[in-house]
């Protein structure tokens, strides 16, 4: 039987990249899970008119 | 869009081949023949006598008084109120200042002519720390250094350049990179590289023992000299970057402690504002947050040429001064500013970041697409008139004036 991702993820320790809201990285680092927190944010803080000017003007 | 990218390409050309060199101090009326009588210019963006801050106003007061336009400083007040002073931005007149920035006819300026451009710009001398007029002070103390400025200690600093051949600023800048300054809140290093420079020229110039020794004192004793020097210096090497068609790069930021103002290539001498923000900071003993002025002064200038808090990452000292954490942290404030840059300086090169260039052309596509805003170190004034100095801080520039820049450089383009 040929192994799955799913297998992998609930058999191996986490490791989690955090998007987002930076408290659920907290959460996790508190109760011991290897975590990445990156910083992002939508284009123009999701701002629709400008991020759709700025996939017109570049960069 | 290949248009904006070859734009900000001549852009960042015109700001590296830049040659500052501060040439000569002359009084501003002479300097700027457009500088009238009871013509008062500012910091920042234009702004009525109605809605100036404490500080700007008690500069205002003081300034006039200093130029005989009134007679005490609550006449002073009265006939601001009035109209009786026309109140322009230094920007307007090829000018910047520290936080209130006042110039008027008959102080000194430094003179930076950029010789690659054959275009000048003009700032007044740096008072030194404490009580001074670009803080708001206004007292006998401060009129009577301004006297001395005006009468001693600029036309003799105007000799000795002129004697010297006048002070190439870019290497200068240079080597107090790699000496610990980012030319906003630290600028140890240039002011006493600028004294060691000029040393034997005033010398030269002085009027008698006395005179060079007040002199030399003076300009020893004042780790911001240099400021002054950066500001005229940043001026003179972007006002040739203004009004190149579809360039989103930013050509002025600067705050008159009511509201920030940018400037941006491609939509020419537009001003795009909002309110200013509180930097933070740490305070000197006996004062604290309640105490100060929000954000001021043209010395933004700074940051817009790739120092300052651009910079930030050559003078880990100054984040500690500043309150931007730890001096290991201060190379992210670079990198991060990085982000919002066209491109890098490799003539101002930063040892401890592997020699990378200042951060240069801040684009606003970039500070709105990542919600970055430039970072600027600054001093912070006291919120009423007439006390002065009370911190060292950061602050960040509004994004509102970024996102309105987009919008009107979009319209220029026919982009919508």
């Amino acid at each position: 039987m040929t192994e799955t991702v799913n297998d992998t993820l609930l058999d191996a320790p986490l490791k989690v990249i955090n998007l987002g809201l930076e408290s659920f990285a907290e959460d996790l680092a508190r109760s011991g899970v290897e975590v990445v927190h990156l910083e992002w944010t939508p284009p123009a803080g999701g701002d629709p008119k400008l991020a759709d000017l700025l996939s017109k003007l570049g960069p | 869009m290949e248009r904006i990218e070859q734009a900000n390409a001549e852009a960042v050309r015109r700001m590296l081949a830049a040659d500052p060199v501060l040439i000569d101090v002359v009084p501003a009326g002479e300097a700027i023949p457009a500088l009238g009588d009871k013509t008062i210019l500012h910091a920042g963006p234009p702004i009525d006598w109605a809605r100036m801050c404490g500080p700007m106003r008690g500069a205002v007061t003081g300034i006039a008084c200093f130029e005989g336009w009134a007679p005490d400083l609550e006449t002073a007040a009265a006939r601001a109120a009035d109209g009786a002073f026309a109140l322009h931005p230094n920007h307007h007149f090829d000018a910047v200042g520290p936080m209130t920035g006042m110039t008027t006819r008959s102080q000194p300026v430094m003179v930076v002519e950029n010789r690659a451009f054959g275009n000048r710009a003009y700032c007044t001398i740096n008072e030194g720390l404490g009580k001074v007029m670009r803080f708001g002070g206004n007292d006998a103390e401060v009129l009577e250094r301004l006297r001395w400025l005006r009468d001693d200690f600029g036309p003799a600093l105007g000799a000795a350049l002129r004697d010297a051949g006048g002070l190439a600023l870019k290497p200068l800048v240079a080597r107090g990179l790699t000496m610990g300054d980012e030319m906003h809140q630290r600028n140890v290093a240039c002011s006493a590289l600028t004294l060691r420079a000029l040393a034997p020229a005033l010398a030269r110039s002085a009027q008698d023992r006395e005179a060079l020794v007040r002199a030399l004192a003076f300009i020893g004793a004042n780790d911001q000299f240099f400021l002054n020097i950066a500001m005229a210096m940043g001026k003179a090497m972007m006002d040739p970057v203004r009004g190149i068609e579809g360039s989103s790069v930013v050509t002025a930021m600067s705050r008159n402690g009511t509201d920030f103002g940018i400037r941006v290539s491609g939509t020419g001498d537009t001003w795009f504002t909002a309110p200013v923000e509180m930097p933070e900071g740490l305070y000197f003993p006996g004062f604290s947050a309640a105490d100060a002025n929000p954000d001021m002064g043209d010395s933004t200038i700074v940051e817009t040429i790739g120092l300052g808090g651009f910079a930030m990452g050559a003078a880990p000292a100054v984040a500690g001064f500043v309150g931007a954490g730890a001096g290991s942290a201060a190379g992210d404030f670079t990198r991060t500013m990085a982000e919002i840059a066209v491109s890098e300086n490799p003539e101002w090169s930063i040892p401890a970041l592997d020699y990378l260039g200042v951060p240069t052309g801040i684009d606003i596509r970039l500070v709105v697409e990542t919600g970055l805003a430039p970072t600027i170190n600054t001093g912070i004034a006291h919120k009423e008139p007439g006390i002065g100095q009370v911190g060292a801080g950061v602050v960040r520039a509004p994004l509102a004036c970024f996102k309105a820049a987009l919008l009107a450089l979009a319209e220029t383009l026919g982009v919508s």
